[in-house]
């Protein structure tokens, strides 16, 4: 569990297009520059959304990562859910899920369905 | 000269990256007070904007995370995130290193604050100015409040340091806008997303609106993670921006949650 090195690859891919180009090109080598389990460098090359919040990595870490990866708001929110479902409640910090695995977004969706 | 206009409001990315999923009623509304903010601001004849903000890891890490900073830049960049995800395209933001750093050593009389030369803007400074400063031609002071990675920043030096901004403001020749942006409560980025406690919320404006400094300072953080979630300790922000308007009472202008949004959105002066 190397939680602080996981979260850093992220948090320099995130804020770097240079980064962000080396994850595209070798990533293997990026990985290499950080301390990490193979379960994480694996998460991390996959992507997988759903381990990695598990794992820890705080949300909005998270959050840019996936918009990098252009996956879509509710697949994200999904992916999260079924990360949950799949290992287990949120390892570290404090971005767990405490709302049972509820959609809190649907009232909005339902409410313009009925506009 | 002095602060000429002190404000808050809300930062969410869902603000703009999901526009076309909101009620569009509540989100016009939202968004017309947001132009409020914007004339307001403009009408001030402010010469620069402070914007207290809670960035989300963009500059800040666990290897050397400031309780405080404040930026001291020529110019800014941002967003970070995917510019068709945060639909705001990449934009310079002009800084004002001068007055930074006059600003940057009259706070440090008080409050050891860090100070940046670079900064990139992430959703949490860049949804306010894609609204308050569209043109991006209005001098920005970035300034950060540590509400992101534990051990979090104390609300009662967040209002210290509030203080300290107010103090520096007043020094300055200039005009200077200060505005702080945050969520009330929220549960960002996790599968919570969406939920909010609108009674906490409201509760939490009207000590705001009155200015009343002990019943904020009352908040403890492990309290607002269960009534509030992670995103409620952003009400660091809110708390530094009413200890700059120095008793001032707050108008809030607007509240509503949307959910989409995943924030009760917020638009708030002081009356200075």
């Amino acid at each position: 569990m190397s939680l602080y090195y996981l979260q850093k690859v992220l948090y320099e891919l995130n804020r770097d297009a240079g980064v962000q180009q080396q994850y595209l090109d070798d990533v293997e080598s990026l990985l290499g520059k950080y301390t990490l389990t193979e379960e994480e460098r694996t998460a991390l090359k996959k992507p997988d959304i759903g381990l990695l919040y598990v794992l820890g990595v705080n949300g909005q870490i998270l959050m840019h990562f996936a918009a990098f990866h252009k996956i879509e708001w509710d697949d994200y929110l999904q992916s999260m859910r079924d990360g949950v479902t799949e290992h287990g409640a949120v390892r570290a910090g404090v971005y767990a899920m405490t709302g049972g695995g509820d959609n809190f977004t649907k009232d909005t969706e339902a409410k313009q369905e009925v506009d | 000269m002095a602060l000429v206009y002190a404000g808050v409001c809300s930062h969410a990315p869902g603000i703009t990256a999901r526009a076309e999923r909101a009620d569009p009623v509540v989100r016009d509304e939202f968004y017309a007070n947001l132009e409020i903010m914007r004339q307001d601001i403009k009408n001030s004849g402010a010469e620069a904007l402070i914007v207290v903000g809670a960035e989300h890891f963009a500059n800040f890490f666990m290897n050397n995370m400031p309780a405080f900073c404040i930026g001291m830049g020529d110019e800014y960049s941002g967003p970070i995130e995917d510019p068709d995800w945060l639909k705001i395209q990449p934009h310079k933001v002009p800084g004002s290193p001068e007055l930074s750093m006059r600003i940057i050593s009259e706070v440090m009389q008080t409050v050891d604050t860090a100070f940046a030369e670079e900064w990139k803007f992430d959703h949490g400074i860049m949804v306010p100015l894609h609204f308050l400063t569209p043109d991006y031609d209005l001098p920005i002071i970035p300034v950060n409040i540590n509400c992101q990675g534990p051990p979090l920043t104390p609300l009662h030096r967040a209002w210290e340091f509030g203080e300290a901004l107010r103090r520096a403001c007043d020094a300055v020749p200039e005009k200077v806008a200060l505005v702080g942006t945050g969520g009330i409560s929220h549960w960002p980025a996790t599968p919570d997303s969406g939920k909010i406690n609108e009674e906490w919320d409201r509760d939490f404006l009207e000590k705001f609106k009155r200015n009343d400094k002990d019943a904020m300072l009352a908040y403890d953080d492990v309290q607002t993670y269960n009534d509030a979630g992670q995103g409620g300790f952003e009400i660091r922000t809110f708390i530094a921006t009413a200890a700059a308007a120095k008793g001032a009472t707050a108008d809030v202008h607007f509240f509503a949650p949307i959910p989409i949004f995943a924030v009760g959105c917020t638009c708030a002066r002081f009356n200075l």
